[in-house]
């Protein structure tokens, strides 16, 4: 059986992240389940280190490091986000209508982020997958430099279709440099030159566009989009190249 | 042509074996990971590989008849004070490999250490030392941001006060000195159980490293430090909330400006659960926190950690001592911290490249004194705890550390040797002799928690003692006295420059 929810909307408006973060804490606290907050003017930390079954609502623009070390909470920006969405988040899922900015999803350990347009520099570093978790981004519009750098697990899917960036190519350089796990899917293709040294794309199989196509298929539907659409291009993959890429870089002294 | 590599019998130590008092026994063989000793079947004596020797002592220590004697190799090559025989040894084998030099533990090369240059007053005649063993000594520290000013509000009715500043989160001490950050899969995981049971029965603190806090040692969290660095090992908000404090490690004084690196083979499965990185794959630490790039990006992690501890844990941020290591505290106070660990060149480590380890950052002494005095003089002093790390060997080491300014001690090496480490700096194997720096199952039985956890116990008690005395010497009571109390302190033959950086007169003066 589902448990009770409870609604709750808040106006974020002038108040300081700080008191603001410690009433949704305290009314979380109090079994507010769905958190509908108007009005966001760029407050630090919603929902970080939250935990469970809750939903946040966000309209306006939400500051710095949302949801960072979250574990379980849905979060849906109808606007754009600013840099560190999912620091270190361990489970849940965000949704960003808009544009997202730098370091999304650094570290992240389980859990998904969708973003609708384009995304800054250095966005899923080190994401890591652990047994069950496994962190998953996936991007509509393009990307900065640095995506998916030092990759250890996971997931990131590269669209590029909702891009305010007509001219910029799909990803910035470094794409997955010193990545040592995990996938990123790329629809139509990458530049060579836009990789990380060692990396290549390779053409995805049957079993990679299984996993996409599950992935698209919650990335349409939560954004209201058409996954046929989506699906209706070919797409690449880049895996790294060794799980261990400094393993011979040593002699010991 | 060369049929074997140049530099294969430029190997560091010998083993002498007095083949009167050997007894066969084996224990050599079977205690040494390396296998420099071996059972030769044919002669049916136990032999040894001079090469194989690392160095570490274990199968002396060991040897029950006392037959074991590990020197270092006589041979010496044509005197020269500029290419000494390390040099020629690494050149060799670079040009063999084309490998990075790779090295365990502090750095060993000739710094300066001006710990052994500075001497501590004492009392007499005109004010009175205190026997610590009659007297009440204090040695509590409470670590974290202080408050400039005290208000009180005062009941009319009783007349009694009442504090009305909002006091921030401070962890407290009962000796000014903690277990150094030593990551569980760097250490294993009984050195971790023997420190976090030595600092709780202790009164002080622990830190977890970057590896993550295992589950089943989460009831010592009121006396550990759980670290988060670059690569978020086994960093969730479970990790966060279970420790008194939360260290973000930005460097570290063995390797200042890069990473870490624990590689696939020492990651088992129980550094992988607590890690939560699969088994065998390398856990790389990138070199900066790539969401850290400015003070106000800092600022923001801080607070992040802040919120995520809902404001009960102070933050410390932890930095290798380099050249603008003032200016950088400075900053470091300014964007929130409570604490600033700073990390000297000599600090250990489980693996750093060596020319990084023995080439970059300053002596912890010169950057103590300036980082404290720069505080000081910003007047933002109270605002933060300094913690000072990197070679601290003995009690008298820690005083001279408070009376240049620092709050508390972090020891790493000493916390090790305490355990039996004999510093042969090859930890980044995996095989330590010693069941230190190793998860190999069979290895690391060789420590037992309950004796680890008694003799680092005893340490910190032993070195309390001689604080309390060295104190009572110096006719103080209260550790807080002699906190950058640089009076205490003259220096012995260093140059001027020097005493004005350690703030200090020489010694006479």
């Amino acid at each position: 059986m589902a448990a009770k929810r409870k609604k709750k909307t808040l106006v974020a408006g002038r108040t300081y992240y700080k008191q603001f973060n410690e009433e949704i804490r305290a009314l979380a606290e109090q079994g507010v389940t769905d958190f509908t907050i108007k009005e966001c003017n760029g407050q630090r930390y919603i929902a970080t280190a939250l935990e469970g079954d809750l939903t946040f609502d966000i309209y306006g623009v939400p500051g710095q490091d949302l949801g960072a070390f979250m574990r379980g909470p849905k979060i849906r920006i109808h606007n754009n986000a600013q840099d560190g969405v999912g620091n270190t988040m361990d489970n849940g899922r965000v949704i960003i209508e808009g544009l997202a900015g730098d370091v999304i999803g650094y570290a992240m350990r389980g859990g998904e982020i969708f973003i609708k347009g384009d995304v800054g520099y250095r966005v899923g570093i080190h994401m890591k997958a652990y047994l069950d978790h496994q962190p998953k981004i996936v991007i509509g519009g393009k990307a900065g430099d640095f995506l998916g750098e030092y990759m250890a697990g996971g997931i990131i899917l590269l669209l590029g279709m909702f891009s305010g960036k007509p001219d910029a190519p799909i990803a910035g350089r470094s794409l997955g440099t010193g990545m040592h796990g995990g996938v990123i899917y790329v629809r139509g293709s990458v530049p060579e030159d836009q990789l990380g040294p060692g990396l290549t794309a390779t053409p995805v199989d049957s079993d990679d566009l299984k996993v996409i196509e599950a992935l698209v298929k919650d990335y349409a539907k939560e954004l209201k989009l058409d996954s046929k659409e989506i699906m209706s291009e070919n797409f690449v993959k880049i895996r790294p190249f060794s799980h261990r890429p400094y393993g011979n870089l040593y002699v010991p002294c | 042509m060369l049929f074997q590599p140049i530099n294969k019998n430029y190997h560091e130590f010998c083993i002498d074996r007095d083949p009167d008092l050997c007894i066969n026994c084996k224990v050599c063989v079977r205690q040494c990971s390396y296998e420099a000793h071996y059972w030769d079947e044919t002669r049916q004596k136990v032999m040894h590989d001079n090469t194989k020797c690392v160095g570490c002592h274990r199968c002396e220590a060991l040897c029950p008849t006392s037959a074991l004697n590990i020197r270092n190799k006589p041979s010496d090559f044509r005197t020269n004070n500029l290419w000494r025989p390390v040099f020629l040894q690494n050149i060799y084998k670079q040009a063999d490999t084309g490998g990075v030099l790779l090295a365990g533990m502090g750095s060993p090369v000739d710094i300066p250490v001006y710990w052994d240059r500075m001497l501590l007053d004492a009392s007499q005649v005109t004010n009175p030392s205190i026997d610590p063993l009659r007297e009440p000594m204090e040695l509590k520290t409470f670590l974290g941001a202080k408050p400039r000013k005290l208000d009180f509000s005062v009941n009319k009715k009783t007349g009694k006060a009442k504090l009305k500043t909002k006091l921030t989160p401070q962890l407290e001490l009962d000796v000014p000195i903690m277990f150094a950050a030593m990551s569980f899969g760097a250490i294993n995981f009984n050195l971790h159980r023997a420190m976090a049971r030595a600092a709780t029965e202790t009164g002080t603190f622990y830190n977890t490293g970057e590896g993550g806090l295992h589950k089943s040692l989460y009831k010592y969290g009121d006396h550990t430090i759980v670290q988060v660095a670059s690569g978020r090992f086994g960093v969730h908000r479970d990790y966060l909330k279970a420790g008194a404090a939360i260290e973000i490690k930005v460097g570290q004084g063995a390797k200042p400006g890069i990473g870490g690196h624990l590689p696939g083979e020492k990651i088992n499965d129980k550094v992988s659960e607590t890690r939560m990185v699969p088994i065998g794959s390398d856990a790389i630490s990138p070199a900066p926190h790539h969401d850290i790039y400015s003070i106000e990006d800092l600022l923001q992690l801080i607070y992040a950690l802040k919120e995520a501890s809902e404001y009960k844990s102070p933050v410390s941020v932890k930095i290798a001592a380099v050249h603008n290591v003032a200016a950088i505290a400075s900053g470091i106070a300014r964007a929130g911290a409570d604490i600033i660990t700073i990390d000297g060149m000599r600090g250990g480590t489980g693996a750093a490249p060596a020319m990084i380890r023995d080439n970059v950052g300053i002596p912890i002494e010169l950057a103590l004194s300036q980082v404290d005095q720069r505080l000081r003089d910003e007047g933002i002093r109270n605002n933060v705890s300094v913690v000072a790390a990197g070679g601290i060997r003995c009690s008298g080491d820690v005083i001279k550390a408070i009376a240049l300014g620092a709050d508390a001690v972090y020891i790493g090496t000493a916390t090790l040797i305490a355990v039996g480490c004999t510093i042969c700096g090859r930890c980044y194997t995996g095989k330590c002799p010693w069941g230190i720096a190793t998860n190999d199952t069979k290895l690391s039985k060789r420590q037992n928690p309950d004796i680890a956890a008694k003799k680092l116990a005893n340490l910190i008690r032993a070195w309390g003692h001689e604080i309390e005395e060295m104190l009572g010497g110096m006719g103080l009571n209260s550790i807080e006295s002699l906190r950058g109390n640089r009076d205490k302190l003259r220096g012995v033959g260093i140059s001027d420059t020097e005493l004005d950086i350690l703030g200090i007169k020489h010694a006479g003066r």
